[in-house]
């Protein structure tokens, strides 16, 4: 037995009998080097009339004998003996096994044309979408409703998974927060200065810093950043949850999950948000000051003053009154993408996305609406 | 003597302050099936997970057809690697892609073969696990446990290895499958000449298919031998194992 040779087939024609000699080891990773010329021979041959001759073969594995004795397999008696010559000690029994084995797994049901699989498609993601919106507000419902369970009682809340998730999803993510209203405010000062030094008005960008973080960038920033942050987070751990089968251990044991997982992290979103928003604004007007420092040579102590004595207090509540509202939509979306996850990793990475992409969404959706809303009262 | 393709000397593992073997010496012979016990936690898994490579040994030295892994570059390990095939517990499967898929995936990956060959292939191989034809077509959330085991069997031949390492091939499987599994293992090692690790507690098929069973306790494998004289051993654990009321149900039926 020739050990590690290289593949190879040689055929050979008399007395209308096909003669077959295979040489060299015949496994999953040489046997792509003869299948094309077995093949062919396959349709020309008759199969009754071939002869293999073991003699020459190395190493076979069942890829091998699967291209090997196809080629016997439309004839009467496939491993009749006198189908074969020479010894080899696993080919015929391999060949056997394969044969026997080998049932074609059915082919995937063909698609029709193009412009009805679009359609196709259309259709179902309008049809989806709907029951996402429905399923949406059944989900708030229900979030309303333990809430309203966690008013009634409240001893009966999960404080600590609560605190829990105020450290990770709110505390933890103070530092981003910071930094980044930091450059908003900092880059809203450098842009007003500009533009305003060519009215000679430049000593107006203290009120644009303040007007602007105050009332949008600190909220909206915060609730951006919390929704890519800590929504995808609550997804993917309740998702990951529901994988493992915790969540319908849960419901045995008589917990219900909107009281264990939905209500601890729509309280710590709650709390945690607005405090967020606080220092955004705080870091934000902070970053457009010593801009104006640098820049405009406003010092921090005029800057103050000026804030305090043109910017009326309305403009802090009108940003801090969106914080709560987003922070709900933020956590409702996460817990309900989370607990909508399937069983398989795929689910999981769809949900993810969605559930980051629709509570982005839903923030400036609302912060538009607010917009309006306080725009028609005068606020 | 038979050649050893896995030669497992001195081994130490540990996770943290806690050592999961220490001074661990194990043999796994060409074309043996070697059945691998001990209790829960004494780190079976962890020691198939470190032969395969996937942990590193915090000491001692693990060979594999001669070679250390550790000592090889990223092109020789890849060698290395397609000359096993593992079945994890859970069967592992790639849960984006088809059983038929996953199967073909270290084909498309290690080998030139035409996509007709490969199909032709990959349906064998999932006939040759005992699956029906229907499920190549099924995602692996689609499947049972016994189902998936069976995916990730197909999957572990794919490449007609030399060995196959089984982490609890029958646990979760009804006993006629289970029975049907053990007769597959036990073809293809006579067919194929294959080697088989299999992490087990299933006393058929120790009792069945196994040449050897080794008993992983203290830390170490306390003994490597075949069956018969395992039962004659008088390791207390051992003894509890093989003579407890489980132990004895399984003998007896063989009288």
């Amino acid at each position: 037995m020739a050990n590690g040779a290289n593949i190879g087939l040689s055929v050979r024609t008399d007395d209308g009998r096909t003669h077959l000699a295979p040489t060299g080891d015949w496994t999953a990773r040489t046997v792509s080097a003869v299948d094309e010329q077995l093949r062919a021979l396959e349709d020309q041959v008759d199969a009754e009339a071939v002869i293999i001759d073991l003699g020459g073969l190395g190493r076979i594995d069942t890829a091998g004998a699967h291209v090997l004795g196809r080629i016997l397999t439309p004839c009467g008696a496939p491993n009749g003996d006198f189908h074969f010559v020479g010894q080899h000690p696993a080919a015929r029994q391999l060949m056997v096994m394969a044969r026997e084995v080998a049932v074609p797994c059915p082919p995937p049901p063909p698609a029709g044309p193009g412009i009805i699989q679009l359609l196709d498609r259309a259709g179902r993601g309008l049809v989806s979408a709907a029951e996402e919106v429905v399923s949406s507000f059944a989900f708030f419902g229900e979030a309303i409703a333990a809430a309203g369970r966690g008013l009634a009682r409240p001893d009966k809340i999960r404080w600590a998974p609560a605190f829990h998730v105020m450290e990770t999803a709110g505390l933890n993510a103070l530092p981003i927060v910071a930094t980044l209203s930091f450059f908003i405010g900092a880059t809203v000062a450098y842009l007003g200065a500009q533009l305003l030094q060519q009215f000679g008005a430049s000593v107006f960008a203290v009120e644009l810093v303040s007007f602007a973080v105050l009332r949008e960038f600190a909220v909206v920033i915060t609730a951006v950043l919390l929704a890519g942050r800590s929504d995808s987070a609550f997804t993917a751990q309740i998702g990951a949850m529901r994988m493992q089968q915790e969540i319908d251990a849960m419901k045995v044991l008589g917990l219900d999950p909107f009281d264990a997982l939905v209500l601890p992290r729509i309280i710590a979103m709650m709390v945690m948000t607005p405090l967020l928003t606080f220092g955004a604004m705080m870091m934000g007007i902070f970053g457009g000051m010593m801009v104006l420092w640098a820049v405009m040579d406003v010092t921090p102590g005029f800057f103050i003053s000026r804030m305090y004595e043109t910017i009326p207090i309305q403009h802090f509540w009108v940003g801090m009154s969106k914080a709560p509202v987003f922070a709900l939509v933020i956590a409702i979306v996460g817990c309900r993408h989370g607990l909508e996850v399937g069983n398989d990793v795929e689910s999981l990475g769809a949900r993810v996305t969605a559930s980051v992409v629709q509570s982005i969404f839903a923030v400036i959706v609302i912060d538009a609406a607010f917009a309006m809303l306080y725009l028609e009262l005068n606020i | 003597m038979t050649e050893n393709v896995i030669e497992v000397r001195g081994l130490r593992t540990a996770f943290g302050a806690h050592v999961i073997h220490d001074n661990l010496d194990l043999d796994l012979r060409k074309g043996e099936v070697l059945g691998l016990v001990g209790g829960s936690g004494t780190g079976k898994s962890v020691l198939l997970n470190t032969i395969i490579g996937l942990k590193r040994p915090d000491g001692g030295e693990i060979r594999i057809f001669g070679q250390r892994y550790d000592e090889l570059d990223r092109g020789e390990r890849q060698k290395l690697e397609q000359r096993w095939g593992v079945l994890f517990q859970g069967g592992a499967l790639f849960s984006s892609l088809t059983v038929k898929e996953n199967v073909k995936a270290p084909m498309r990956e290690h080998t030139d073969l035409s996509p007709r060959l490969m199909d032709e292939l990959a349906d064998l191989r999932i006939a040759m696990s005992g699956l029906a034809p229907e499920a190549g077509a099924k995602l692996p959330a689609e499947l049972s446990g016994g189902m998936k085991k069976r995916a990730g069997l197909a999957r572990a031949l794919a490449l007609d290895p030399d060995i196959v390492f089984l982490d609890e091939p029958t646990a979760g499987l009804d006993p006629i499958g289970a029975a049907a599994f053990d007769e597959l293992i036990l073809e293809l090692k006579s067919t194929l000449g294959l080697t088989v690790f299999m992490v087990t507690h299933d006393l058929d098929s120790l009792h069945a298919i196994c040449d050897r069973v080794a008993v992983l306790a203290e830390k170490r494998v306390v003994e490597a031998a075949p069956i018969t004289e395992l039962l004659q051993s008088n390791h207390p654990w051992i003894v509890e194992y093989f003579h407890g009321p489980r132990g004895r149900a399984a003998l007896g039926e063989r009288g």
